[in-house]
């Protein structure tokens, strides 16, 4: 696997392989061909673009939702993970390690649709012992990336 | 009222000083800060900014009042960090308290080195082209500079024999600069032992700067500090400003046999008394892991390279493959135009600034420094710009 090419991938997917070719010293064909595996083995399982909230007209509300679990006999927290990744409302899920069990990030128009989603669905749901919700306020920086441009320091244009 | 007729300003300027002409690197900058929304590969500096860790360890160090003098030599902690890089990134161990001086850049570092070494009149060897401060820092301490041509059909290597023409019972030094500015030419392995050699063959001093050392593409970097023997005649320059991306903390540091330390330590201790402390204190913070802060930078600049390269060929500007550094010097003398009027006609016609070879010596007649410490898009409309360019040229 190339873990390089997979690294400007995750940076800026929008690329074309010509330019991610003539950057890592390929053809435009093998980082074509390179990208089709890391996509069919799974890899790779998807593109998209990182967007300031903040910015758009109508923004979404996001809430970061810690459930706790009674571990069914077989199949641990698996079965009930996925149950609840099924929802598309659930844009994240994690297992994690501590206090909680799962860690759902909930997007949704408003804090009524999500806290419905919370009380109807999620909360009363087999195997779900308790939930803990938190709306995000403001976001200020997401996947490596800084959400507000601020003022760049301007460098000079010509150095030694 | 006098009648003694006063000399004018300019008049009492230093023989010296009103010899050495103005830098070609300031006159281009006073066309170029002219201009808005150009696409400079001007630049000898990183686009990256210095690693939050670090500035954030500055910031704390300013907060708890770090504002004093040091010792002449730079923080002993300090000089025990580099101590232990040096040794393991360069293979050659100095000692922190006797071999190592800190300074303000590698600048301060190379002026001390040859005022150190030189007596008026002594001949010192630079390769050129070459980075803009060798030849006034020789002729500011009394010595003739003599330049020794590099070519771009040898990668712009520094062969023994170019060296050989150039060497005289008068030569004292000689000053070496790979990975280069503004070339990006390294040196092999067997170069850097053949040109051993040739110091020793002719009992010369040895002032190596590395500061682009750690942004090496091909191969592994070899110090001819680490060369058997070596270490006695040379002082080894490096710095902060490149690699980590920090220029304007001003940090560098020399490492040389104790008497030669003492001896730059004279004119230092004079003329700057110390670096300053909060930069001493950043370069410490730099030193914890630098693979962690260089190697993604590193990373970036080969792939960078990797483009830009390939970019020029496919547009018949001719550029060598350079090894290291972030400056690419394509031959444009084929398209007709001195270096300055390409240019100039680059900025005016396409809005891309790019530096004439010729500000780094008359060596570099015919090339063009065009820096890719700047963002892949940035690179990747400049190239584009300057094939349209060439284009032009050749249709005209
Ligand atoms: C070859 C070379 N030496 C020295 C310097 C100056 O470095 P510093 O910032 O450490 O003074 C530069 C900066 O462009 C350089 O390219």
């Amino acid at each position: 696997m190339n873990r390089e090419l997979l690294d400007l991938l995750v940076r800026n997917a929008r690329q074309s392989d010509q330019d991610l070719a003539d950057q890592l010293g390929l053809s435009a064909e093998a980082v074509a061909g390179q990208i089709a595996e890391l996509e069919a083995a799974g890899v790779v399982r998807g593109y998209h673009a990182i967007v300031n909230e903040d910015k758009v007209e109508d923004p979404q509300v996001t809430a970061v939702i810690e459930v706790q679990v009674v571990p069914e006999r077989e199949g641990g927290f698996n079965r009930l993970a996925l149950r609840i990744s099924r929802f598309p409302e659930a844009r994240s899920v994690y297992l994690m390690s501590g206090a909680m069990d799962l860690l759902v990030f909930v997007e949704g128009r408003d804090l009524r649709e999500i806290s419905s989603f919370v009380s109807e669905k999620l909360a009363p749901m087999e195997g779900v012992s308790g939930t803990r919700t938190h709306f995000l306020m403001k976001t200020y920086k997401h996947r490596g990336v800084l959400m507000d441009h601020e003022d760049e320091f301007e460098k000079l244009k010509v150095t030694p | 009222m006098s009648s003694r007729s006063s000399k004018s300003p300019r008049e009492r300027i230093s023989r010296v000083v009103r010899d050495i002409p103005r830098s070609g690197i300031r006159d281009f900058f006073d066309i170029v800060s002219q201009r808005h929304d150009i696409i400079s590969l001007g630049v000898g500096e990183p686009d990256f900014d210095t690693p939050w860790h670090v500035r954030e360890a500055t910031i704390y160090a300013l907060e708890k009042g770090v504002t004093s003098y040091t010792s002449n030599r730079g923080l002993p902690k300090l000089r025990q960090a580099l101590a232990r890089y040096v040794e393991a990134q360069f293979g050659v161990a100095y000692d922190p308290d006797l071999e190592m001086l800190v300074t303000v850049g590698v600048s301060e570092a190379l002026d001390l080195a040859v005022r150190a070494v030189i007596n008026p009149g002594d001949e010192v060897l630079y390769h050129s082209p070459c980075y803009v401060s060798y030849a006034p820092v020789i002729l500011f301490a009394g010595g003739v500079p003599v330049a020794v041509e590099t070519r771009a059909e040898d990668g712009f290597r520094l062969t023994r024999e170019a060296l050989e023409r150039k060497v005289t019972p008068r030569t004292r030094l000689l000053m070496l600069n790979f990975p280069n500015n503004p070339t990006g030419a390294t040196l092999t392995p067997d170069d850097v032992r053949e040109l051993a050699a040739f110091a020793e063959a002719h009992d010369l001093v040895v002032v190596t700067d590395e500061i682009y050392a750690e942004l090496t593409y091909e191969g592994r970097h070899v110090s001819i500090a680490a060369e058997p023997g070596m270490k006695e005649r040379t002082i080894f320059l490096h710095g902060f400003s490149k690699a980590w991306a920090m220029t304007g903390f001003r940090l560098g540091y020399a490492c040389a046999p104790p008497d030669l330390t003492e001896a730059m330590m004279k004119i230092h201790q004079y003329v700057m008394l110390c670096a300053p402390i909060l930069s001493q204190e950043a370069a410490l913070e730099a030193l914890r892991d630098p693979e962690r802060d260089i190697g993604p930078m590193r990373d970036e600049y080969r792939r960078r390279r990797n483009y830009f390269v390939k970019a020029l060929n496919d547009a018949g500007v001719p550029c060598h493959r350079p090894g290291g550094a972030f400056y690419l010097f394509p031959e444009i003398r084929s398209l007709g135009l001195s270096s300055k009027d390409f240019a100039l006609r680059l900025l005016e016609e396409e809005s891309v600034a790019a530096v004439p070879g010729t500000a780094f010596g008359p060596e570099g007649e015919g090339f063009l420094r065009c820096a890719y410490a700047t963002g892949f898009a940035e690179i990747r409309e400049a190239a584009g710009r300057i094939a349209r360019f060439a284009d032009r040229l050749r249709r005209t």
